[in-house]
């Protein structure tokens, strides 16, 4: 507050020094002129009545002559400094509006605010730079689980947008380059209770900073990193950046999956989808001869995963001075029909169109489908504005950037237990993945239930961890069980189970639990607030354990005592 | 030579001197003490609040307040005067006089501390 209020007064020091001027001259011309009184005698008007005049005469141009009618003398003064303090308090008030409308003002303001705001949260929260497609996926994902976040974006209009979605919970938002240090102090880089810094800006070599001023302003805090090409990611690996997040490699893996085992794909992709999205089918990739259009990033890391997985792939490349280019590789433009005959699209069973521009990736899926209906397709989706383009086109699958990361962050920013489930669950065979989405589907009625961790300690379950302590049993399926009717059990799933002695898929409902287990469920909302409610409840514990309610008060427990 | 620093220690002083002017005289005598020579200590101490107006320095906020300090005794001792005259119209009674005089002896108090700072400030900077 302190730069705005100095700014204000450092600028109006001139009108407010000219109108001073311009009051005490005339104030002081009035005492001077000869007036007379209501008798005709001679008479000079005192200070207090020349000011008095001068006041009222500056800002409503005078309504009488008080306490006497002037003299002639008096009114030329009066006339001359009746225009003289119009215009000084036009100017002075012209002057204070347009500071109070000029960006000095405004940045200084909304730096203050912000900068406010984000000393007040006591609550851990996530730092995220960039508010593009996926900054603001990830922020209102944040917002529906009531998770704190700051945002520094350089592009005003974003920040404005930010704002306009604003709802319960306050994004403190600034508007600045996330490469500026200040601007990441401002936006919490090293309070306390910051947990996770994000960089998600359009600049790889913007992001490689952010994490570099992350490490060493805060080490304690967990850095995660958008990066486009491998040397960026061998330079964020280098001084320990946590979690690097390359949009094409991961979706190339994720297609990888999806051709050798369609159904932990499917796992996968639901369990990093929203609560409530709807739940799609298993889409078989086909096994056989792939066409790829276009060998950017996209393009390389698809060719890489596929011939890994030993498909054969034939590339259509426009430049031909491109690196690693396959030797085979048909030079020229994917968009016409010629080429894509050139590459054998009427064999193939499958083509990627992915070039970093929307239109010719349409054109390349229309024509493509048009040679060859059969054909599965996978389109590159650079634009999210796009969206509802590619979501008509004929391709079975859009691949959008800002999407795919959208989805790994959050779910390392809200449930990381997911990723640790998964990656275990990649050991088991696609047949067990198969049942498991079934009972998902059954489970949520075609749209994806939530999914929650619990961790037993204090903090989190407090009524778990005092029965166990008293040395009680206490297992799985207990905590499956409904606090309102204990021979009913909820609709939830165990996904996994991670104690001392290592980490469980599935765990069956008979496992023991100990201080320190952390698992993780999925089932509807209702089941979820029922589960926390007998974690941290005492009583509702206590009735799913023995089928008697306990009482709780002084008073109920003495009349238990004596009476029973 | 900033000019900036010449218009400041000019005016600071100039509150003090013409302050001092109305001050000085027997402290109830009314002929001692014009009006005009109040006025102008008012105009003379509100200009130098205004200098100061945006000053970030330690010092700067100091003289700030002192000058501030000078411009409310003096407010008020032209307040005591009006309300004599025109409102109770008891005149310029030796009573009412020594409080003029004595509310306007604080401003040249606070005047002085204004000016010893001014004169730190210069020995401090040594340029």
């Amino acid at each position: 507050m302190n730069n705005v209020f100095f700014l204000i007064l450092r600028r109006m020091r001139g009108p407010l020094l000219l109108l001073s001027v311009v009051y005490v001259i005339a104030t002081f011309g009035l005492t001077l002129i000869p007036g007379v009184d209501d008798h005709g005698d001679p008479w000079r008007m005192d200070f207090f009545h020349a000011f008095y005049f001068i006041s009222f005469m500056g800002t409503t141009t005078g309504f009488g002559e008080i306490p006497y009618a002037f003299t002639d003398g008096q009114r030329m003064w009066a006339l001359i400094f009746i225009y003289i303090t119009v215009a000084t308090w036009i100017y002075t008030i012209g002057a204070l509006i347009s500071l109070l409308s000029s960006d000095l003002l405004k940045n200084a303001l909304t730096i203050y605010q912000v900068d406010r705001q984000v000393r007040q949260i006591r609550e851990p929260f996530t730092l995220i730079c960039g508010y593009g497609d996926s900054g603001s996926k990830l922020v209102s994902a944040m917002r529906h689980r009531m998770m704190r976040t700051t945002v520094v974006e350089i592009r005003q209009e974003r920040i404005d947008a930010l704002m306009l979605d604003d709802t319960d919970i306050n994004v403190p938002g600034l508007c600045g380059d996330a490469s500026v240090p200040d601007n990441l102090m401002l936006a919490g880089i090293t309070h306390p209770s910051c947990r996770f810094i994000v960089a998600l800006t359009n600049d790889n070599a913007v992001n490689l900073h952010i994490a570099i001023t992350a490490k060493v302003m805060n080490p304690k805090v967990r850095v995660i990193c958008r990066a486009d090409s491998h040397e960026i990611e061998a330079n964020m690996a280098s001084f320990g950046t946590d979690y690097i997040i390359d949009p094409f490699d991961s979706f190339a893996r994720d297609l990888g999956l999806a051709t050798y085992a369609p159904y932990q794909f499917l796992l996968s992709l639901w369990l990093h989808s929203e609560p409530g999205d709807e739940l799609n089918d298993a889409q078989i990739v086909p096994e056989g001869r792939w066409i790829v259009c276009g060998f950017g990033r996209f393009g390389q890391a698809i060719h890489e995963e596929m011939v890994s997985h030993g498909l054969s792939v034939q590339v259509i490349e426009p430049d031909a001075t491109r690196a690693n280019l396959p030797a085979d590789t048909i030079i020229g433009d994917g968009t016409g029909e010629e080429k894509l005959t050139l590459a054998g699209v009427q064999q193939a069973v499958g083509v990627i169109a992915g070039t970093d521009d929307d239109s010719n990736n349409l054109s390349i899926i229309v024509t493509a489908k048009d040679l060859n209906p059969d054909l599965f397709v996978i389109v590159r989706q650079n634009e999210h504005a796009n969206r509802a383009l590619f979501r008509a086109s004929p391709a079975d699958v859009a691949m959008e950037p800002s999407g795919v990361i959208a989805r790994k962050i959050r779910t390392i920013l809200t449930n990381h237990t997911i990723d640790e489930f998964l990656s275990l669950a990649r050991a088991r065979d696609d047949q067990w993945a198969r049942a498991l989405t079934l009972r998902i589907r059954d489970l949520g009625h075609e749209m994806m239930p939530e999914t929650w961790e619990v961790f037993v300690d204090e903090k989190n379950a407090p009524a778990l961890v005092d029965t166990l302590r008293r040395g009680e049993e206490l297992r799985i399926g207990h905590l499956m069980q409904d606090y309102t009717d204990r021979e009913h059990t909820l609709p939830v799933i165990a996904l996994f189970h991670a104690n001392d002695s290592g980490a469980f898929c599935l765990p069956p409902i008979h496992t023991l639990l100990k201080e320190g287990d952390k698992l993780l469920f999925l089932g509807d909302g209702f089941a979820q607030w029922k589960m926390k409610w007998s974690l941290q409840n005492e009583s509702a514990l206590e009735y799913i354990l023995t089928g008697e309610a306990t009482p709780q008060t002084l008073v109920g427990k003495w009349l238990a005592a004596r009476l029973g | 030579m900033n000019l900036e620093k010449v218009i400041f220690a000019f005016t600071i002083i100039l509150a003090l001197t013409v302050n001092f002017g109305f001050f000085i005289g027997e402290i109830d005598n009314p002929a001692h003490h014009h009006v005009y020579e109040l006025y102008a200590a008012i105009f003379v101490n509100a200009v130098a609040t205004i200098l100061k107006f945006g000053d970030r320095s330690h010092i700067g906020a100091v003289l700030l307040a002192t000058s501030l300090v000078a411009v409310i005794q003096l407010v008020t001792a032209a307040g005591v005067w009006g309300y004599a005259v025109h409102v109770a119209e008891i005149g310029l009674t030796s009573t009412v006089m020594a409080s003029i005089v004595s509310l306007s002896g604080g401003a040249v108090v606070a005047n002085t501390v204004s000016v010893a700072l001014l004169t730190v400030e210069i020995v401090l900077l040594r340029r």
